[in-house]
């Protein structure tokens, strides 16, 4: 069942491959063959649901970012995951499906906003989670858990109150239980809790 | 009529039913009996608060059961949950909508410290954008831990200077709109 749809859509578009995948069936499309398959995949292929849209930061190598698309055939029940490469490190793009998908809307604005990735031809491409004047993308792999500095999003009420956005102080977390040993010693807990915003971190 | 107009001074025959008191004692009584709050329910202690104002722990039992989402009309903001930071400036401007005096519970472990959400997006303690006047420990802390918060607080109201609360903000105010 799994690989019947890789073979036909194969032949179709030359640029698909076949993905790794632990579960259901999965392939790459290049970048420019997307807007194509996708219109294919909800028309002729029945997946009429976008069940979600996100992304890989692949830090170092190149092309850095992988936009992950998961597919779900309500009349055949099955999924199918399509994987984008995004071409520019820099300033990765791929092409909206929202007009395919209406649910694509606001889950291409999530990665948008988390990665960083723009979708072309997205109705109003803007941040969702984050405010509009956010400056990072949380969840590229330079980004620490704790955060960098900025401002408030209310300029106003940070002048009244003279908060910022901090680094979080992570105390010696983020806190990670240990897969090995007995359970009694297994919970979680950072190396080094001694620091704090106000106790700087002891250099290693 | 005439006689009527005798009983307003001073009568002899009520003067058993006279309290005297002083103006502190009598102003923080009202005040620390009839605090109604202002539910800033953002995360899953509002659940807790939920359940300390309904019938089995009934918050009623000490006037605190009028939840206002008006600030207009709430004198103590009950900040229940993860105060992240785009929401921070609401929370900022609820409070200054709030008519002095004006109280604030920081209830949970994420509205007094930031709790363990030690990330990003999380305002690391509510007391870095509003004045604090009680802390109540625990994830999400017991609706019994938060009366007893509460009733902390209208100890520390019976202590107050009741006339000094009303003029003093203690920050710039805010323009009414947002920016
Ligand atoms: S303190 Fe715990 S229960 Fe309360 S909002 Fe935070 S995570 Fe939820």
């Amino acid at each position: 069942m799994s690989e019947e749809i890789i073979v036909r859509l194969q032949e179709r578009f030359a640029g698909v491959t076949p993905r790794e995948s632990l579960d259901w069936p999965a392939l790459n499309c290049p970048v420019e063959q997307w807007p194509v398959l996708a219109a294919a995949l909800k028309d002729e292929f029945a997946y009429t649901f976008l069940a979600d849209v996100t992304a890989v930061d692949w830090n170092e190598a190149s092309p850095r970012f992988t936009v992950v698309y998961h597919l779900f055939s309500v009349q055949k029940h099955v999924y199918l995951r399509v994987a984008v490469d995004c071409p520019d490190d820099g300033e990765p793009e791929v092409t909206s499906v929202s007009g395919l998908w209406p649910t694509a809307d606001w889950h291409e604005r999530e990665t948008y906003d988390m990665f960083g990735i723009r979708f072309r031809g997205h109705p109003d491409l803007k941040r969702i989670l984050m405010w509009e004047d956010y400056p990072y993308f949380p969840l590229r792999k330079e980004f620490p858990l704790a955060g960098w500095e900025t401002d408030l999003p209310d300029r106003e009420v940070a002048a009244a109150t003279g908060a910022k956005v901090i680094g979080a102080p992570m105390m010696g977390g983020p806190f990670v239980a240990p897969h090995e040993g007995p359970m009694s010693e297994r919970e979680p807990r950072g190396g080094d809790e001694t620091w704090t915003e106000k106790n700087p971190k002891p250099k290693e | 009529m005439a006689e009527k107009k005798e009983e307003l001074a001073y009568d002899t025959k009520i003067e058993g039913d006279i309290v005297v008191t002083k103006a502190d004692a009598a102003i923080n009584w009202i005040r620390s009996h009839s605090m109604w709050p202002m539910p800033m329910g953002l995360a899953c202690c509002a659940i807790e608060l939920m359940a300390t104002a309904s019938s089995r722990f009934d918050i009623a039992r000490f006037g605190a059961e009028v939840m206002r989402f008006s600030p207009r009309q709430a004198d103590v903001m009950i900040v229940a949950g993860t105060v992240t930071y785009k929401m921070a400036p609401a929370v900022r401007r609820i409070y200054d909508q709030m008519a002095a005096p004006k109280w604030v519970i920081a209830m949970g472990a994420c509205a007094s410290t930031g709790g363990m959400y030690r990330s990003y997006a999380v305002l690391q303690g509510v007391d870095r954008i509003v004045p604090v006047d009680v802390y109540v420990s625990g994830c999400p802390p017991r609706p019994e831990a938060l009366l007893d918060g509460l009733l902390k607080l209208q100890k520390k109201v019976g202590r107050e200077r009741s006339l000094s609360r009303l003029g003093s903000v203690e920050s710039p105010r805010l323009s009414p709109t947002h920016a």
